[in-house]
């Protein structure tokens, strides 16, 4: 017996739709959190500070990660499976190098004083940027978990769909530390 | 040859399929514990959910009898509250922890995760032709975040220093200092904790309906012929995902003021003669992001027993709805603006007059949807063959409730009046009435209406007939008259009337309404009984349609497996509400539409 498949009419995978509906959450827990961070500037006593270099840095590495995962994608498509797992490898390690150079940047401020109970704009930037650092480390581990599922000899995976999945938050995490950074530029 | 349409349904064969296999050597744990099965996630958060009912209710009635007889003691509370009640007598203290947390359990634990955590798992996937939900996983996690935040609430309420005090809106400074009250130690990091836990939850949750409801419709169910339930478990989901985070920005922002020095929310405070180390921060910074979530949560609580009530109200009526579009553009429109009406709980923080009067006429706007609603509900009950089952009874009382809190929402919307009513028994009477009793008269109507789906039973009818007169005639009789000591002026959240002059003539008052509410809660004890005797005793369902209703979850078996249709999920070919038409009482969506039938 023969099974004719229809496809579907440009329906989004809902594992994909639950990716983007909970995107818009967190998108929502930044936006209450800047919105807070606009009301308060405008009040009195509001100090401003020299971004550490390590935050640059971690910025031109995210963005390198995003080209790498998208390049990952498309050698996964191709089937070119050792170029994949490189290049998985190689978005984790940038992932874990963006983590440490925010790690450096914090406790060059740390050692400027600016602590995160040093003054309220600064406590923002300690919570903000930890926050979405929070969520980079969830992107890390989702990572690790693909990369040691590509060495699998067991099963052999053909789903597009976690891989789109992880590239779609990842250049999520980057796009958010792109909007924040150039928030915390602009509203000092 | 086959053909197999793969909207959606591939993937629901494939799960189906999966669920099949699963059903032959499914376990206790993984049928009743770590079910992923929908009807068994919501009966986990119905059951919870009544738990935590009966556990805010009580605290309800212990601080009544404070109220009611301010002066009495009673020796059986030093029995299970110990040195909370001393001698018999409530602690100061302990009152307001006993008020915050009935708030709060009964705000999120009971009418956000009892109610929508119940009935989106339970309907949406039986009312829309689903297997079962978008993510089975994600759904069970849902619950059981649930029930971490349920585990450590309910810690908290067993520590030395007491549960969190503050109010269920745990404004700071009280709530970001420790050194504050006794409420405001562990407790309330155990609260801030427990909500982190039920946001993560209700993410969970809010992601999956939405999901759900967008990309596993069946086969012929567009948009425009979901039954009314499921838009409005839409709209409570995409309020939840859109307003929750921002009240866990919030209380990270808190719990680092509390833990880590930070001071987001403190400046130039003194507590207990010592000057605090806190500068910069800003109170009322907390109000926006809490009440930016608070104002959207009471539509989170009120949707969902708006769409079941209409839902209830058309099957018993044996009429269609009465302008379907209309309501579902009314829902849509108070979505859009319970995001645009926050700062009217905060008219008397200082706020601008003029940014006050926008919020006034935003306000004031959500009359617009309410009214087309009522107008619709009282119109598809109007020359309607009307049956007054409990189900029945409880939607009408629902459209009642929302009608009385509903107009004293307008007195509470005008910033001048507001200054007058702020904080006093008229507000606790406007939420109590619109949100709170309406959503749980939603909520009873949802039960006793779905029970025989649920369980395969039948509840009681006589039990349930006394629950309800005693319900709607005591949830009045306790509101009502609250109306006038708040136009008085008499305050929320004291302990102790009778200290002052001008309260003193509400002693006896507040006596009658201590009284009513303990009847009413008696009523609802006996309700529980109702519920948990008839899962196993109740008279069995024998018709697999009881109340001759259109939608699809009665097309499934009386007792549905994980999979809900054993065969074929049934296509639809019509919308929800073809009630009396071409001279049938009813004509279920599954039934194809005749050559020589009219057009609704």
């Amino acid at each position: 017996m023969e099974t004719e498949v229809i496809k579907p009419k440009n329906r989004i995978h809902p594992h994909k739709f639950t990716l983007w509906v909970g995107i818009g959450s967190i998108v929502m827990m930044f936006a209450g959190l800047t919105s807070a961070y606009i009301v308060k500037r405008n009040q009195a006593g509001w100090v401003t500070y020299d971004l550490p270099k390590a935050f640059w840095y971690s910025t031109l590495i995210i963005l390198l990660s995003s080209i790498t995962l998208q390049l990952s994608a498309k050698a996964f498509k191709e089937r070119a499976m050792s170029k994949y797992r490189m290049l998985i490898l190689s978005t984790l390690i940038l992932g874990v190098l963006f983590i440490v150079l925010q790690f450096m940047g914090f406790k060059n401020l740390y050692n400027q004083g600016l602590d995160w109970k040093s003054h309220v704009s600064v406590s923002f930037f300690w919570v903000i940027v930890l926050l979405h650092a929070a969520h980079v480390i969830g992107g890390i581990i989702t990572l690790i978990v693909m990369f040691l599922k590509a060495f699998s000899t067991k099963t052999r995976i053909y789903s597009m769909v976690p891989i789109d999945l992880i590239c779609t938050y990842w250049h999520f995490v980057d796009v958010l530390w792109i909007y924040l950074l150039i928030f915390i530029i602009m509203i000092k | 040859m086959s053909t197999v349409t793969a909207h959606a349904s591939t993937h629901h064969e494939a799960h189906g399929d999966e669920h099949q296999e699963h059903h032959h050597h499914e376990t206790f744990i993984t049928k009743y514990v770590f079910s992923q099965d929908h009807k068994t996630i919501a009966k986990q958060f119905l059951v919870t959910g009544i738990i935590w009912a009966i556990i805010g209710g009580l605290f309800s009635v212990i601080f009544r009898l404070q109220l009611g007889n301010p002066e009495a003691t009673y020796p059986f509370l030093e029995d299970f509250l110990g040195h909370w009640a001393k001698g018999g007598k409530l602690q100061p203290e302990f009152y307001y922890a006993l008020v915050t947390m009935h708030g709060t359990i009964l705000v999120f634990f009971v009418l956000t995760a009892g109610l929508s955590g119940t009935f989106a798992n339970f309907l949406i996937p039986l009312q829309i032709g689903a297997r079962d939900m978008a993510s089975p996983m994600l759904n069970m996690l849902s619950y059981w975040f649930f029930f971490l935040a349920s585990v450590i609430m309910m810690g908290s309420l067993f520590v030395q220093t007491g549960p969190a005090s503050g109010g269920w809106t745990v404004y700071p400074p009280l709530s970001a200092l420790g050194d504050a009250s006794s409420g405001s130690k562990i407790g309330m990091d155990l609260w801030l904790v427990s909500m982190a836990m039920f946001v993560v939850s209700s993410l969970l949750g809010g992601l999956n309906y939405i999901t759900t409801i967008l990309n596993m419709r069946t086969k012929g169910m567009s948009m425009t012929r979901l039954p009314l339930t499921i838009w409005a478990l839409f709209f409570t989901a995409v309020l939840g995902v859109l307003s929750f985070p921002v009240l866990l920005s919030g209380a990270i922002l808190l719990l680092f003021d509390r833990n880590l020095g930070t001071s987001f929310f403190l400046s130039d405070i003194v507590v207990a003669g010592k000057i605090m180390p806190n500068e910069g921060g800003s109170a009322i910074l907390f109000q926006h992001l809490f009440w930016f979530l608070g104002h959207p949560e009471v539509y989170i609580i009120l949707l969902p027993a708006m769409g079941m009530s209409s839902e209830i109200l058309s099957v018993n009526s044996r009429k269609p709805i009465f302008g379907y579009m209309a309501m579902v553009g009314s829902l849509f429109a108070i979505t859009i603006l319970a995001f645009l009406v926050w700062a009217h709980h905060m008219f008397v923080t200082g706020l601008n007059p003029f940014l006050g009067s926008v919020f006034v006429l935003l306000t004031l706007l959500i009359a617009v949807p309410s009214a087309i609603k009522v107008f619709n509900w009282l119109t598809t009950l109007w020359r309607g063959n009307i049956r007054f089952t409990p189900g029945m009874l409880f939607a009408i009382g629902f459209v009642s409730l929302f009608i009385s809190g509903g107009l004293t929402g307008i007195f509470l919307g005008n910033s001048a009046l507001d200054i007058h009513l702020h904080d006093t028994y008229f507000v606790i009477a406007h939420f109590h009435i619109v949100m709170g009793v309406a959503s749980f008269f939603g909520m009873f109507a949802g039960v006793y209406h779905w029970y025989p789906k649920m369980f395969g039973r039948y509840l009681n009818n006589t039990l349930a007939y006394i629950h309800f007169w005693v319900t709607i005639v005591g949830a009045y009789l306790i509101f009502w008259p609250m109306h006038y000591e708040g136009l008085a002026g008499m305050p929320r959240r004291y302990y102790d009337f009778s200290n002052w002059e001008s309260f003193k003539n509400f002693g006896g008052l507040n006596q009658f309404i201590s009284i009513i509410a303990l009847i009413v809660f008696a009523a609802q004890l006996m309700f529980v009984i109702n519920f948990f005797y008839s899962i196993w005793k109740g008279r069995k369902v024998t018709n697999q349609n009881p109340w001759g209703a259109n939608t699809l979850e009665w097309t499934a078996p009386i007792r549905p497996g994980h999979g809900n249709w054993p065969g074929e999920i049934p296509e639809v070919h019509r919308w929800p509400y073809d009630y009396a038409k071409d001279g049938k009482e009813f004509i279920p969506q599954d039934v194809p539409v005749g050559a020589d039938e009219s057009k609704h």
